[in-house]
């Protein structure tokens, strides 16, 4: 594997990773944190709706997140042929 | 058979369990004892990884917690979930690539540096101990009130399984006992979580009974709580009392923290690959969820119930309240325990249950005849009264106390065995007696762990006064000196000694500080805490309990800065780090 492509496997890594991480931030901090005030306007059942993100949403979206991540990077080690035999 | 004699057989067959377990997987190499041989799947992992993680307050205490701060509550449930992203993001696949055995030792050849190895055991050390006091407290509480027996005897009984396992077993006996424990703890945590949903709601599920409408009234469960509990001057349960920028960084601590405890993050060296690692911190926080999207669900219906069956009729209507001698059950019981307790301060022979620290209430409370709160709830009461609360039968409760040990027990041998490796592996191995066999190191790693079990017992048995306050020390510690370095360490190659020591150094002295100065950790005698721990006078309205995030945040900027200022690290560390960003072994 030359110094290039690994490079640019790191730089695909980085992207991924920043990508998983805003995902992660919006579903808990945006939505159950700061905005949650202005989601509670809007109901989901019996729920309110930044309330349903702070206390069960946004654990749903960290486990997903994690999944996706991992297919992801699967996928990438694949790609760039550095996955273990 | 009665409630006693079947609590002891369930916890009974529950120890025969994990000592069986232990004995078959017992460790013959350091490699064995530390990281299981490296053979972990990674279902299995995940699942250890959870009993792992999931301590007695997590059990116990947490939906308590949050039945009684309602949507404040929320900073647990992200905090201690939100971190296994990042572990799984930045930091298990690259040390499982390392494939070493312990943190200390990662941030001793990434910094090429044994001064950083001893302040990295340093703080392993302290973030343990405090953790684990708490653990084998929780032992002896389970065991004091479900089999009748003194705490030092619950405590005792407890020291002895977990030596058992975690000296005989090492890694390995640890990783198979904690998926036995797994099983036990999410089975007693849902069934009785499941049987209060059905009766509350009538839908099983209790994260969606969460959200449905309460039985034969066409109002939802968290409106109808809302609406109830403010009438009683409390907090609306769907909102909260913390300001914004405090719930910010209380979850960001804790996300952090988590990350960088450990305990945790040792779990991910036991697994054959780094694709291994990547999905077990899915499957980690998958089994983590099962139990942390419940725990809200508990915690609400359970404040329901309480709050129902004080106040059964209208608020301030005469005959609105409990007559104490019409009283449950279970508050009877509960009563004998001290969890509970009942004062008639208005003399009128019924229970009055409102917020009296409430000063616009105060008017409408004395209008109603009230003068003064009457019952006092002890937290934990709204996990370990469940079964009797939703009237299930014995079998039920006796799985409960079972599961309670389980997940104390867990928790307490993953801590333990992270303490003995940082001693005989780093301290030991590492710095003092580079000389000796494996043979050696294994029975030195023995001693360690039980040596690490006697004085966690004695922590446990005589819980110094600040044990209460070191969940808070515990996480910001590992969110502003752990995490930091380690994530430099594998992202920015440039980091190095100079760098990475000041770091740690600056975020573990500046969090330290901070909680001494408003909480009074050790310098009590010297007159700590210096600070009224109120808003106005915290860091940007930051309490105790976030500022670990400002302590990461130093952390990372003192660690970069240095880093730039002095020499960059050298050439074969600059290809370690090149080493473990990928998968494969690289050439060259």
């Amino acid at each position: 594997m030359t110094p290039d492509n690994r490079a640019a496997y790191w730089r695909a890594n980085l992207r991924l990773v920043v990508g998983c991480l805003i995902v992660w931030f919006i579903c808990s901090y945006i939505f159950g944190v700061l905005l949650v005030d202005a989601l509670n306007i809007v109901r989901l059942g019996g729920f309110r709706l930044g309330f349903w993100f702070a206390q069960q949403g946004s654990i749903y979206i960290f486990v997903a997140l994690i999944f996706f991540y991992a297919w992801r990077m699967n996928k990438l080690d694949q790609k760039f042929d550095v996955h273990e035999d | 058979m009665s409630l006693q004699t079947l609590t002891y057989f369930v916890v009974g067959a529950s120890f025969v369990l994990y000592i069986a377990i232990a004995i078959w997987s017992r460790a013959h190499t350091t490699g064995d004892f530390y990281i299981a041989g490296k053979t972990v799947s990674p279902v299995a992992n995940g699942m250890a990884t959870a009993a792992d993680w999931m301590s007695a307050a997590s059990f116990i205490s947490m939906a308590g917690l949050i039945a009684f701060l309602g949507y404040d509550g929320s900073v647990y449930l992200m905090g201690w979930t939100g971190g296994y992203v990042l572990l799984a993001l930045f930091l298990a696949p690259y040390l499982r690539k390392f494939g070493k055995f312990t943190v200390p030792e990662f941030i001793a050849e990434r910094y090429y540096s044994r001064t950083a190895r001893i302040v990295a055991v340093i703080c392993l050390i302290f973030i343990s101990f405090t953790y684990v006091a708490g653990q084998m407290r929780g032992v002896g509480i389970v065991f004091s009130r479900f089999l009748e027996v003194d705490v030092t005897v619950g405590l005792l009984v407890g020291m002895g399984v977990v030596f058992v396992y975690a000296v005989l077993g090492g890694m390995k006996g640890i990783t198979y006992t904690q998926v036995a424990q797994y099983c036990v703890l999410i089975f007693a945590y849902t069934v009785p979580a499941v049987f209060i949903a059905i009766q509350l709601t009538g839908n099983p599920i209790p994260q969606l009974a969460f959200g449905s409408e309460i039985s034969g009234t066409g109002d939802s469960l968290l409106d109808k709580l809302d609406d109830i509990v403010t009438s009683l001057g409390f907090t609306q349960y769907t909102g909260g009392t913390k300001s914004t920028i405090d719930i910010f960084c209380i979850t960001l601590a804790l996300m952090v923290g988590t990350a960088g405890l450990p305990h945790v993050i040792v779990r991910f060296f036991t697994v054959p690959k780094v694709r291994d690692a990547r999905v077990s911190a899915g499957y980690a926080l998958l089994f983590i969820a099962i139990l942390y999207t419940t725990a809200p669900a508990v915690g609400a219906m359970a404040r329901y119930n309480l709050v129902t069956t004080i106040q059964p009729g209208e608020v301030g209507a005469a005959d609105g309240n409990l007559v104490y001698e019409e009283r449950p059950d279970w508050m009877r019981t509960w009563q004998q325990t001290g969890l509970l307790r009942f004062d008639d301060r208005n003399g009128d022979g019924r229970i009055q249950f409102y917020n009296d620290a409430n000063a616009e209430f105060a008017q409408t409370a004395a209008s109603y005849g009230w003068q003064g709160n009457e019952l006092s709830v002890d937290n934990d009461i709204m996990v370990l009264a469940n079964p009797e609360i939703a009237a299930l039968p014995n079998w039920v409760i006796a799985l409960v106390a079972a599961g309670g040990i389980a997940a104390a027990l867990s928790t307490a041998a993953g801590l333990l065995l992270v303490i003995s490796a940082a001693v005989s592996h780093d301290l030991v191995k590492g710095i003092f007696l580079p000389a000796i066999s494996e043979k050696q190191e294994l029975l030195a790693g023995r001693i360690a762990a039980a040596f690490a079990i006697m004085i966690a017992g004695y922590l446990g048995f005589d819980p110094p006064g600040w044990v209460a306050q070191v969940v808070a020390f515990a996480f910001g510690l590992a969110a502003a000196s752990l995490f930091p370095v380690i994530l430099l360490g594998i992202f920015v190659k440039r980091t190095n000694k100079q760098g990475a020591i000041a770091g740690m150094l600056t975020g573990l002295f500046f969090t330290y500080g901070y909680i001494e100065y408003f909480k009074g950790l050790f310098l009590k005698w010297a007159g700590a805490p210096w600070g009224e721990n109120v808003a106005e006078h915290w860091i940007l309205g930051i309490s105790p309990e976030g500022i670990g995030v400002i302590g990461m945040l130093l952390n990372f900027a003192v660690a970069i800065i240095v880093s730039r200022m002095t020499a960059p690290p050298p050439e074969r560390v600059q290809h370690m780090v090149e080493h473990i960003r990928v998968p494969r072994a690289i050439e060259g």
